[in-house]
């Protein structure tokens, strides 16, 4: 039996400062989907990224992963995943390869096939060069790149990238949408939220928008650019691709 | 095809060895690579305690409980350092990895189990009690004509590795706890080093005041010390047994502590 990669049902979060993240999210996300969660600043998409990879507590509402629940399976929910977060977190006096090694043990994969393995993905991402050295000798692309080589370390069915090319150059950019698109080729899930907007149109099939810790639109990509027209482009000066677009509509609809 | 159906798995005993296998040997390389932070300093200050206490003061003070003062206090200099490496590489380590780089999260998203973390996290703590233990005794070696029985080095070792990991259990908590530097820094200055100077480092409590004596056998550190210094020098206040029961339950409570606090995620999640 075949599971969606995500699920989750009336998702809320409240903060203990009280604010409140999440009002009640549902969300699917097929197998093998290229899913772009997208929304303004505090819109409350870090907060479902972190409830479903066990970073941040929820307030109510469930999650399953591949049919797992976050709560009731847990290691094998997590086994699942792979998560590129939005901070870089790792430590930055570390070996660039022991980042990638240690993240494989972490997942019960021993360093005899874990550097192997490691050292793949490094090359494949860029870093081939960069093994040996200090994590912090790293510029702000490749310290992404090596983000994504650690999250593909035990060989995940679903990728979770919160802004990963937040800060990187175009041209790095372009060449980690190739590494994505070729991930999804492989059967492995994604799950992307940017803010670069001709990122997700290039990249998704599928599109959530979320705002003020609600979906206020969720279809796929051709139906939410379907949702563009022309009118009254003329009266306003800057235009972004279609997405953003509809994006900006959907937003301020919703805020007023 | 690059996923892997076959993960679909709680993790087995030996990945779960694995899992704790690699956070005890990152943290041994952290330590071996900064050793001039994380062994040298006990050295320096053991080297001057031998110094001062053998050399100036101990052979005014002549002997404590039958033994020369020089060697009456190597069982305490050892335990202060066992003490005070276990809690802060807990403490440290663990609060640098949620605060510096928030590289708890590379342990928090994977499925090893909140137990694995708990003895990944003090598995360090311990190992560098014990070797900055066992160099400190080295140099006592140098100042002392300490003779350690065959018999006697299971109860050294014991108290040892125990007294290691109690502290290390509660350098876990202090760290969990900690939101700032100063709270990793308060606990060892007011609370541990007070513990350890009043629990019988330098003093049998028989020279103390009656008083004195009721107040020190709630201090916890006064049973570790005086089971390991009965390791050593055959002499102590206390039964062994009691200052064993006294180990196991703070070990007990400390795990229980620990547990609750990484399971629910509190000082870790938001």
């Amino acid at each position: 039996m075949s599971f969606p990669a995500l699920v989750i049902k009336d998702l809320k979060k409240t903060y203990g400062s009280g604010t409140v993240a999440l009002k009640g999210v549902s969300l699917e996300v097929p197998e093998g989907d290229f899913f772009a969660l997208l929304g303004p600043n505090g819109a409350g998409k870090t907060t479902i990224i972190g409830i479903v990879t066990g970073l941040v507590t929820k307030t109510g509402g469930t999650v399953s992963v591949f049919g797992y629940d976050i709560d009731k399976d847990t290691e094998k929910a997590k086994t699942q995943i792979g998560l590129v977060g939005q901070e870089i977190n790792f430590n930055p006096f570390e070996k660039v390869l022991d980042i990638v090694v240690n993240q494989g043990g972490y997942y019960g994969i021993p360093r005899s096939e874990a550097i192997p393995r490691a050292k793949q993905l490094l090359a494949d991402l860029g870093l081939g060069d960069k093994m040996t050295g200090q994590a912090m000798q790293l510029s702000g692309g490749m310290k992404r790149r090596l983000m994504i080589a650690r999250a593909l370390i035990h060989k995940p069915r679903f990728l979770i990238l919160d802004e990963p090319t937040a800060g990187v150059d175009v041209e790095l950019r372009r060449g980690m949408w190739s590494y994505l698109r070729k991930l999804t080729g492989e059967g492995v899930t994604i799950l992307l939220t940017t803010h670069y907007l001709e990122e997700a149109e290039q990249l998704a099939n599928h599109v959530a928008i979320l705002n003020y810790g609600e979906i206020i639109r969720n279809g796929t990509m051709k139906d939410i650019l379907a949702m563009h027209t022309d009118e009254g482009q003329a009266a306003e000066g800057y235009r972004g691709g279609r997405l953003e677009e509809v994006f900006l509509q959907l937003i301020n609809e919703s805020d007023k | 095809m690059h996923a892997e159906k076959s993960l679909a798995h709680d993790m087995t005993t030996y990945q779960k060895w694995i899992a704790f296998y690699t956070m005890l040997r990152k943290d041994v390389v952290r330590m071996f690579r900064i050793w001039g932070q994380t062994f040298l300093p006990s050295i320096i200050t053991s080297s001057l305690y031998f110094l001062i206490f053998g050399a100036v003061l101990g052979s005014r003070i002549g002997e404590m409980q039958g033994v020369d003062y020089m060697s009456f206090v190597v069982p305490g200099l050892v335990m202060l350092a066992i003490v005070t490496n276990s809690y802060t590489n807990s403490s440290f380590t663990f609060f640098q990895s949620k605060f510096f780089a928030r590289s708890i999260e590379e342990q928090l998203v994977s499925p090893m189990p909140p137990w694995i973390m708990i003895a990944g996290f003090i598995s360090g703590g311990v190992v560098r009690g014990i070797l900055v233990g066992a160099l400190v005794l080295a140099i006592s070696l140098f100042f002392t004509n300490l003779h350690i029985a065959i018999a006697s080095a299971g109860v050294i070792l014991l108290f040892a590795v125990l007294t290691a990991f109690v502290f290390s259990l509660a350098g876990l908590v202090n760290g969990i706890y900690a939101k700032s530097i100063d709270g990793i820094n308060i606990v060892p200055t007011f609370v541990l080093t007070p513990l350890i100077y009043l629990g019988g480092v330098f003093y049998s409590i028989s020279s103390l005041p009656q008083a004195a004596q009721y107040v020190t056998h709630v201090n916890p550190l006064f049973y570790l010390i005086n089971g390991f210094r009965y390791g050593f020098l055959g002499i102590t206040d206390v039964p062994l047994a009691t200052s064993l029961a006294v180990l196991f339950g703070l070990i007990a409570l400390l795990i229980a502590v620990n547990w609750y606090l990484i399971r629910t995620g509190l000082g870790l999640k938001q």
